[in-house]
């Protein structure tokens, strides 16, 4: 097996161009254990932690995060701008884990149940990708194709995404049957967009890939008033966790069953939303 | 070479601390594990070694049509591939039925059983060889319901059941005003030591083989390996390597015999490593068990009967089967005071995993339906859950239902009471890591419930029904310098439990000799009996303890002795135990009890089935305290797994099949799941026993289990009658 370091983005672009079959590596926190575990046996690792420019953040309109850019420091250095990638980056692994991988690892991984793509759906991210052909933004929506699939090229490497800076509340939440370290059993990310005044609501782990639920999101789009916020019935969250619940085509399987993740997410989105809600009708009687 | 303590070599293993029995002297592996620099039995090298594998079995239940060598051999690297012709001694091994191949003759019985063995320069190059190597199955079908086993194939000569032990004691017909009638599931849990199974073997000039390895019991793992290769027992030496925890999983051999058969083969040394999804497959976990419980009790909640009838799956192989259901049996009705007793237990075999020893032996299957059993009585005479066990329980003097009399403490209301009398925790937090779920953040307090529970439980310490159970110890003094220093050897197993340290403290106490050396433990000395049953404090301190005062009795009051040395061994038994009869189980079958009692609080999320553990007390007895911490560290590690097996630890199986061998699948409790406990420890002296101790190490991963479920229950008001507890219980989804 060869190992690659480059040190630049355009010296990893060109060997990613001349060894496709090359396996990327940052954390390493899904990859190595793929190799131990001799479920893969890739003829060469590239090996993307010694290019700085993929290690970086910069501010703006919008955030671009580099794909290289460990779990840690978005919980510590963009907690308060993306609250939602934060608290998803909090329920990952330990904090060995959280110290090494990264949200490009797990959108090259493109796992069902990866912490951060509900939040990447809900918070309308796009995916930077690049290759010496040039570079491509691809919406998260169109991200992932199935289960451990995303739709990257074989020349591609994943570079950054792009966030808006939450301009309302943001939850995510997952169920695990442990209370750290654990894998998702489901989760669920919601962002709410008063500008727009509209909601981004997405499931992780219920489906073959991460997924929106977009009759929920419609549902709640015409269900809140942005304008005149009012506290919310019961029967909007029963709602809403429902058409959530029905987004989902889990299954059954070691971690748990069909019939309880459509359940749990069901509480999740009630639960999430009262939050949300809750805080954007604080903010909204702090400033009137 | 690194042998007991990695690179440490004996002289650095003169602890600097002082301290004799009753006091917490540092331990010398301590600092080492807290900085990763403590030597594995997986970190073992040899000059000129070679790699083992072994190839296991895909199916539950097959028959082997055929196994095609010639690609395997053909492999750049490889140095043998060894089959079940190569075994050159009896093919059969087992701690007390030698029924498990070394390696599959012409059937597999169970998911991972070893068929063939690779040795090659490399690991890469053993794992590519053995993919090469062909063997053809015939697949059957497997037998997986522990209940009907019995009735269905037989996989074995005289057929699926392993032992049955009745007990009969009193009125078999007796009548009670209130009946309580219950049928308890305990799945499967593994020990989940994070050491998996290593060694090193290294092939003899005479002959024979030098092996190094992590075990629990030296002498039981050489005579299976002398036996399987055909040589005297003399020519197999065992020397104990560095240990990364046991709790019953290395009783049984795993790569013991395998790794001599390539290093006598090839004339090379051999090292073998499991990796963590081959350690789920090369260990014998806890018996999964249907147990079905009813207990008659008067209307003031006095109990008038117990009958049970309990089935324990020992999956494909005895191991240690027939013991566990003895204890499962003679153990059945918990710490409580019964005439009338009718326990049948069975113990059978069945194409699931092999299970065998594991940290309660026995007694945990049968504590969580005691247990229950005892609550739903207390509901259902509106009692007291702690009123209607102290009602019932045992005291010194009480009569077993084997009709052993209990002699010495037995102070089980007395726990009760202390664990019932320490303070309540705190209400509900705020900080999401003190919540059901954790910074996963699925509640801010929304759906979450709080709940107590209480559970006790009785384990027995020490081998059993007229076991011939004992101790050799070695005890050298002489002078070094101006100053008297003391050796210490034994074949018992230090696992992580501290045992170097007791034998320390049990010198400097009696001897008064403050530099104490401990030789690295092996064969050279003769048996020092299982580091298992929560015996080796009792039975290795009480031979180390003999050996002193052989030793003393030279020394007299001298502290020069010149260039004298007195050496003295000394084979040391507990108290003899009886067998029981075998129609009513009745029988002196234990050497002595130990009893602890837990309160747990727990806060549900009712609405997602999430739990998180509040607080977890604990009150036993342990006769004499030797080590405090040592003692403080056993009970929180023994209710850590007991909370493991209440709500997440179970190796699930579906028609023979394995479904979580790994850490991602196989949940053990993290520090955001065991929550802080207070422990109150008992000393009231044991007179049989050396200084009076009681055997700490199993009691309390009893009764946190029930305890836990108790409190699930009374936040969510379900029966939950199947341990772990999932969210689909909680949430009937």
């Amino acid at each position: 097996m060869d190992f690659l370091r480059p040190t630049t983005l355009a010296e990893a672009l060109a060997v990613k161009a001349e060894r496709p079959d090359a396996v990327p590596i940052a954390g390493g926190t899904d990859v190595m254990v793929e190799l131990n575990f001799d479920h893969r046996r890739p003829a060469a690792l590239l090996d993307l932690t010694r290019i700085d420019e993929l290690r970086t953040w910069s501010d703006g309109d919008e955030l671009r995060i580099g794909s290289g850019v460990p779990y840690v420091r978005i919980i510590e250095e963009l907690g308060a701008q993306l609250p939602g990638l934060a608290m998803a980056s909090r329920t990952v692994g330990s904090p060995q884990i959280r110290n090494r991988g990264t949200v490009g690892g797990n959108l090259g991984a493109a796992s069902p149940a990866g912490d951060t793509h509900p939040v990447l759906l809900a918070s309308d991210a796009v995916i930077e990708v690049a290759s010496v052909r040039g570079t491509r933004m691809i919406e998260a929506d169109d991200f992932y194709v199935g289960v451990k699939r995303n739709s990257l090229e074989p020349d591609e490497l994943i570079t950054a995404i792009h966030l808006a800076p939450a301009a309302g509340p943001q939850q995510f939440s997952k169920v695990g049957t442990r209370n750290a370290m654990v894998i998702a059993v489901c989760s669920f990310a919601l962002s709410l967009h008063p500008g727009e005044k509209r909601v981004g609501a997405a499931v992780g782990s219920a489906a073959p890939t991460p997924r929106r639920a977009r009759d929920a999101e419609e549902f709640l789009n015409h269900a809140l008033d942005f304008d005149n916020p009012r506290p919310l019935l019961d029967s909007v969250k029963r709602e809403f966790g429902e058409l959530v619940s029905q987004a989902a085509s889990p299954i059954d399987d070691v971690r748990g069953s069909a019939a309880y993740r459509k359940h749990a997410l069901a509480v999740m989105a009630r639960r999430t939303l009262g939050w949300t809600w809750q805080e954007f009708l604080t903010e909204e009687q702090a400033c009137a | 070479m690194t042998t007991n303590f990695g690179t440490l070599t004996p002289a650095e293993l003169t602890s600097a601390v002082t301290g004799g029995i009753g006091t917490s002297p540092q331990r010398p592996d301590g600092n080492l594990k807290v900085r990763g620099e403590f030597a594995y039995a997986s970190d073992l090298w040899h000059e000129d070694m070679i790699w083992g594998a072994t190839l296991r079995s895909p199916h539950p239940y097959a028959r082997i049509t055929g196994i095609d060598l010639t690609e395997a051999l053909k492999t750049p690297g490889v140095y043998a591939v060894l089959t079940h012709q190569d075994v050159p001694g009896r093919n059969l091994y087992g701690l007390e039925h030698k029924d498990q191949p070394v390696l599959a003759v012409d059937v597999v019985r169970y998911q991972g059983e070893p068929v063939a063995l690779v040795g090659a320069d490399h690991p890469e190059t053993a794992n590519r060889a053995m993919k090469r190597i062909k063997v053809t199955y015939e697949v059957l079908e497997p037998v997986v319901d522990m209940e009907t086993a019995t009735q269905e194939t037989p996989l074995h000569p005289g057929g699926n059941l392993v032992r049955h032990v009745p007990i009969r004691r009193g009125d078999q017909a007796p009548k009670a005003d209130v009946v309580i009638t219950g049928r308890y599931e305990v799945g499967m849990q593994d020990q989940a030591f994070l050491g998996p199974e290593s060694g090193l073997a290294v092939p003899a000039d005479d002959g024979g083989v030098d092996l190094y390895v992590a075990t629990q019991w030296l002498h039981v793992d050489r005579s299976q390996v002398a036996s399987a290769l055909g040589v005297a027992e003399e020519k197999v030496r065992l020397t104990l390597s560095g240990v990364g925890g046991a709790f019953g999983g290395r009783e049984d051999l795993s790569m013991q015999v395998h790794a001599c058969l390539l290093a006598l083969h090839t004339g090379k040394p051999v090292k073998m490593v499991y990796n963590r999804e081959e350690s789920f497959y090369g260990h014998v976990h806890r018996h999964p068990a249907v147990l079905h419980y009813e207990h008659g009790a008067t209307a003031d909640g006095k109990l008038v009967y117990v009958k049970a009838k309990m089935f324990l799956d020992g999956g494909a192989y005895a191991s240690s089967t027939p013991a566990v259901v003895a204890n499962a049996a003679t153990l059945g009705v918990g710490p409580y005071e019964v005439d009338n007793v009718t326990i049948d237990c069975y113990g059978v075999y069945t194409n699931n995993p092999p299970c065998g020893a594991m940290r309660g032996f026995g007694a945990v299957q049968a504590g969580f339906a005691y247990e229950s059993q005892m609550d739903k009585l207390a509901e259902a005479l509106n009692m007291d859950p702690v009123d209607v066990r102290v009602r019932n329980a045992m005291t010194e003097g009480s009569v077993m239902p084997t009709g052993q009399v209990v002699d010495s403490a037995a102070p089980v209301a007395q726990l009760l009471k202390l664990v019932q009398d320490k303070p309540m925790p705190a209400p509900m937090s705020a900080d999401l890591r003190q919540l059901p779920g954790g910074v996963s953040n699925t509640t801010h307090g929304e759906g979450v419930v709080r709940g107590v529970g209480y559970a006790v439980g009785i384990k027995n310490v020490c081998f059993s029904e007229g076991y011939d159970d004992y101790s050799t110890a070695r005890v050298r003094v002489q002078m070094a310098g101006d100053e008297l220093t003391a050796q210490v050897h034994t074949a018992a197993c230090e696992v992580g439990q501290g045992l170097v340290t007791i034998m320390q403290q049990i010198v400097r106490t009696e001897l008064d000799i403050e530099k104490v050396t401990v030789l690295p433990m092996d064969t050279s000395i003769g048996n020092g009996g299982s580091t298992s049953a929560s015996r080796q404090t009792y039975v290795t301190g009480g031979a180390v303890k003999a050996a002193c005062a052989a030793v003393k009795a030279k020394l007299g009051d001298r502290t020069d002795i010149g260039d004298e040395v007195i050496d003295e061994t000394v084979e040391w038994r507990h108290r003899a135990t009886e067998p029981l009869d075998p129609e009513t189980g009745q029988g002196n079958a234990h050497v002595q009890y130990g009893f602890a009692a837990h309160r747990a609080v727990v806060d549900v999320d009712t609405e997602l089935g999430l739990v998180r553990v509040v607080q977890l007390d604990c009150a036993q007895d342990v006769g004499k305290a030797l080590n405090p911490q040592a003692v403080v560290g056993q009970i929180q590690g023994g209710s850590a797994q007991g909370l493991g097996l209440a709500v997440m630890e179970e190796i699930q199986t579906s028609q023979g099949k394995v479904r979580n061998p790994s850490f991602t699948d196989y949940l053990i409790p993290t520090v955001l799941d065991m929550p802080p406990m207070s422990i109150d420890v008992l000393e009231l002296a044991d007179p049989h026993a050396p200084y009076g101790i009681r055997g700490v190490g199993e009691p309390p991963t009893i009764s946190s289990t029930p305890a836990i479920v108790a409190a699930i229950r009374a936040a969510t008001g379900l029966a939950l009658t199947r341990v772990p507890v999932r969210p689909e219980h909680l949430t009937n989804t």
